[in-house]
C-alpha cells in the first residue's frame, strides 16, 4: 500500500447522498480478474448525464472527492475501492460512510473524512474554484480561506496509512497468538471443525 | 457479579484473539464463503506473496453470481461453455484456486450449488455462534441461525485466508422489536422493508442489530434468512437471531453439521447463547406487528417502501433538500409521478430468487397462490430462480415446477441470477420488474431497469394481474381483515 499523508488538489464537488456500490462501480465491471482498470466503469450511470462531475475538464483528475451522507452503501464489493483508486481518488469527504466500504477504502489506501454536513456544504463550494488541503498527521482539511476542519481517525487506521503497511503482513505476526487461542478454543468448541462427508 | 451481556457480545467476547488498547481487536473467524466475483483477486494477492490458506478446513468455495441459469451441461453430461467470456474466467478462476489452496469447493453442475447464503444454512456450514463471513454484503443472512455473519471486501477475503482472524473494532448493538401477528399476505420480507423504511438504509450504520418479539420468534428459519438477509439494506453490517430450538431442528441431520457426542456438545453452546435479562442495547426500535402491510418499494433505495395500498410520495413532502432532490431523481428514473397509486403501476418482468427470496417456503407460498392461474398477457418475462439444487430437487419433488411453468414462468437453475444481473438475467432498460430481491438501486437489474422489491406471493400476485397487486385481493381476504 503506498503511503499517504498530504493530499492537496482539487475536489469533485459531487455532493450525492446515499450513493451506492452499484453506482460507483456496476456489476458488469465485477467481472474482471485484477484490481486495476476500473476506472473507467466508475459512476458509469451519472456519466451518462450531460454536465456530470466526473467528466468535467474543470475537475478530471482531482484527488479528492466530496460526497453526501451515506456513501458506499450496499455492496460490499472492493471493486468500488479500486475503481475511485484507479480514477486517482485518494480522499473521500462525506458526513458518513457505510462501515463496509469505508474498510474497503482505507485498505486500498484511500482515506475516508468524516465531517458534518455544514463543512461539506462550504468544502462543497470552494471546490468548484479552488484546492482542498488534507492532512492526515493533523488530521484537517483546510482551504486557502481560512477554513480549517479537524476530523477523527482510527488511530490503527492513520498509522497503516501513514506508514503504507500491509495489514496481512502484520497479522501474520501474530501467527503464534492465533495458534494458542485455536488450541484453547478446540476444548471449548470441539464441534467446530465443519463435518466432511 | 457479572454484567449483563447482549447476544452479539457474547459471540465477539468468545472470538477475542488479542485486545489493543485502542479497542481495535483481532477477531477469530470460524466459518468463510467464497465466491468467484470477489476472491479472485485475493488469491492472487496470496500466490504474489507466497503466502497460503490457514484453515482450508473452515473455508468453502461455491460459485453464484455469474452462472447462467440455462443448464450447464449437455445430454452427454459435457459442460455447455459460457458465452460471456469474462464470466467464463471469474469462473475458471474459482474452480483453479479453491483446490490449488485446499479448499472444499462446490461445483457449477453439483446439486448442492446454489447462492452462497442459501448453501451455507443449507448444508449446516453455517452454526449458531459462530463468526462468519464472506466477501458479499448479504452474508448478514446467516444471523439467522445466530452466526455473528458479516460482508467483506477482498483484502479482507485475503487476509481471513491468510490469517483466519480479521481486526475489526466492536459494533454498537440495536435491538429491532416487532410484537404481535402479521396479518395474512405479510411476510418476513415486508417486515424487513418495513425495517428499512422506518430506519433507513443508513439507520443500522455501525450497529449489530438483534431481532427480537414474537414475530421473530414465530418466524421460521427461512423467514428469518430472509429478514437477516436485508440488514445490510437498513445499514447493519450484521443482524443476530438468538438460535432456539427450532434453529436446533433446522440444523440437526445437516451435512456438515456437528454429530453424535460434538452434536450434544454444540447444542449445549448454543443453547445458552441468548442476550442476558438486563442487558442493554445502545438503540431500540420498535415496531407493531399490525402496522405492516404487504409492501413494495418506489424508488431507488430499499428505504423507499410504502404499503401496495399507497401512493407514489411526492419529492417535496420530503423536509430534507437532500432527500427532496434523491427522490425527484429517483421518480425520474422510475418513471413514476407523485400521487401515483402503486397498484395502478403496471409491470412487465416478475422474478422470483436471490437469497433474499429463493428457498423452499418462499417458492412453496409464491406456486400456492399461483396454482390455477396465469401470468397476464403484459408480462414478458417471468422466472424462478431456485437458491440452490436442493430446493429446485425439493420444489419439483413438490410439483411446484409444474406450478410454476403451466401458469407461464421459466423455473431455472440456481444462482443469484436478475438480482444483479452479472449472468445473462437482465431487466432491459425502462422495463418494470417486480423482484423479490433486495436492492431496488440504479441499473442493478440492469442498465436502466426499474425494480419494485417484493415478497415472493406480491412478485406472484404482480404476475397474474400485470400491475402491482395487494396479494390480499388474490387471497380472499378484505384488507385489514384477521384470518378466521
Amino acid at each position: 500500500m503506498e503511503k499517504l499523508n498530504i493530499v492537496d488538489g482539487r475536489a469533485y464537488p459531487f455532493g450525492m447522498k446515499n450513493v451506492d456500490t452499484d453506482i460507483v462501480i456496476p456489476a458488469h465491471w465485477l467481472k474482471t480478474i485484477s484490481r486495476s482498470g476500473l476506472g473507467k466503469g466508475a459512476f458509469e450511470v451519472l456519466r451518462k448525464e450531460p454536465g456530470n462531475v466526473f467528466d468535467d475538464p474543470e475537475y478530471t483528475g482531482s484527488p479528492i472527492l466530496i460526497a453526501g451522507d451515506n456513501f458506499g452503501c450496499g455492496s460490499s464489493r472492493e471493486h468500488a475501492a479500486w475503481a475511485l483508486a484507479d480514477l486517482g481518488i485518494k480522499v473521500v469527504i462525506a458526513p458518513s460512510f457505510s462501515d463496509i466500504f469505508s474498510g474497503n477504502a482505507f485498505k486500498n489506501g484511500i482515506l475516508t473524512v468524516v465531517l458534518p454536513q455544514e463543512a461539506i456544504d462550504r468544502l462543497m463550494e470552494v471546490a468548484k474554484s479552488d484546492p482542498i488541503h488534507v492532512d492526515l498527521e493533523h488530521q484537517t482539511v483546510t482551504t486557502q480561506f481560512q477554513d480549517r476542519f479537524q476530523f477523527e481517525i482510527d488511530p490503527f487506521r492513520k498509522h497503516c496509512l501513514l506508514g503504507g503497511l500491509d495489514e496481512i503482513g502484520l497479522t501474520l505476526g501474530q501467527a503464534d497468538t492465533i495458534s494458542q487461542f485455536e488450541a484453547k478454543d478446540a476444548g471449548t468448541r470441539p464441534w467446530l471443525v465443519p463435518v466432511v462427508a | 457479579m457479572v454484567q449483563p451481556r447482549t447476544l452479539y457480545e457474547k459471540i465477539w467476547d468468545a472470538h477475542v484473539v488479542e485486545r489493543r488498547p485502542d479497542g481495535t481487536c483481532l477477531i477469530y473467524i470460524d466459518r468463510h464463503l467464497v465466491h468467484e466475483v470477489t476472491s479472485p483477486q485475493a488469491f492472487e494477492g496470496l500466490r504474489l506473496a507466497g503466502r497460503k490458506v490457514r484453515r482450508a478446513d473452515l473455508t468453502l468455495a461455491v460459485p453464484d453470481h455469474n452462472l447462467p441459469t440455462t443448464p450447464r451441461r449437455d445430454a452427454a453430461g459435457n459442460r455447455i461453455p459460457i458465452a460471456d467470456p469474462e464470466s467464463a474466467q471469474q469462473l475458471a478462476a474459482l474452480e483453479k484456486n479453491a483446490p490449488e489452496f485446499g479448499i472444499r469447493y462446490i461445483g457449477d453442475a453439483d446439486a448442492e450449488q446454489g447462492i452462497v447464503h442459501v448453501v451455507g444454512p443449507e448444508q449446516g456450514f453455517t452454526l449458531p455462534g459462530t463468526t462468519l463471513v464472506c466477501g458479499d454484503s448479504h452474508t448478514s443472512s446467516h444471523g439467522a441461525l445466530g452466526a455473528l455473519a458479516f460482508g467483506i471486501g477482498t483484502s479482507e477475503v485475503e487476509h481471513v485466508l491468510a490469517t483466519q482472524t480479521l481486526l475489526l473494532k466492536q459494533s454498537k448493538t440495536m435491538e429491532v422489536v416487532v410484537e404481535g401477528e402479521l396479518g395474512p399476505g405479510v411476510t418476513p420480507k415486508d417486515v424487513a422493508l418495513a425495517i428499512c423504511g422506518r430506519i433507513g438504509t443508513a439507520g443500522g450504520t455501525g450497529y449489530v442489530m438483534e431481532y427480537r418479539g414474537s414475530v421473530f420468534r414465530d418466524m421460521s428459519i427461512e423467514g428469518r434468512l430472509t429478514v437477516a438477509n436485508m440488514s445490510i439494506e437498513a445499514g447493519a453490517r450484521s443482524g443476530l437471531f438468538a438460535p432456539d430450538e427450532k434453529t436446533i431442528a433446522y440444523l440437526e441431520g445437516r451435512p456438515m453439521a456437528p454429530k453424535g457426542a460434538e452434536w450434544d456438545a454444540a447444542i449445549a453452546y448454543w443453547r445458552a447463547l441468548v442476550t442476558d435479562e438486563g442487558a442493554v442495547f445502545d438503540k431500540s426500535v420498535v415496531i407493531d406487528a399490525a402496522d405492516i402491510a404487504p409492501n413494495v418499494t418506489w424508488g431507488t433505495s430499499p428505504e423507499d417502501v410504502v404499503p401496495v395500498t399507497g401512493v407514489v410520495p411526492d419529492p417535496e413532502s420530503f423536509a430534507d433538500a437532500s432527500k427532496r432532490a434523491a427522490a425527484q431523481k429517483s421518480l425520474d428514473y422510475m418513471g413514476l409521478t407523485a400521487g401515483q397509486r402503486l397498484e395502478d403501476v403496471a409491470i412487465e418482468h416478475v422474478f422470483i430468487g436471490s437469497c433474499t427470496n429463493s428457498r423452499i417456503e418462499d417458492l412453496r407460498a409464491a406456486a400456492d397462490l399461483l396454482k390455477g392461474r396465469h401470468i397476464a398477457a403484459g408480462i414478458k418475462h417471468a422466472m424462478v430462480v431456485p437458491g440452490s439444487g436442493l430446493v429446485k430437487r425439493q420444489a419439483e419433488a413438490e410439483g411446484l415446477d409444474r406450478v410454476f411453468l403451466d401458469a407461464g414462468f421459466e423455473w431455472r437453475e440456481p444462482g443469484c441470477s436478475a438480482c444483479l444481473g452479472m449472468n445473462p438475467d437482465k431487466v432491459p432498460a425502462g422495463e418494470r420488474c417486480a423482484s423479490t430481491s433486495n436492492r431496488n438501486f440504479m441499473g442493478r437489474q440492469g442498465p436502466g431497469a426499474r425494480t419494485h422489491l417484493v415478497s415472493p406471493v406480491m412478485a406472484a400476485a404482480a404476475a397474474i394481474t400485470g400491475h402491482l397487486t395487494d396479494v390480499r385481493e388474490l387471497m380472499g381476504v378484505k384488507r385489514g381483515e384477521a384470518v378466521a
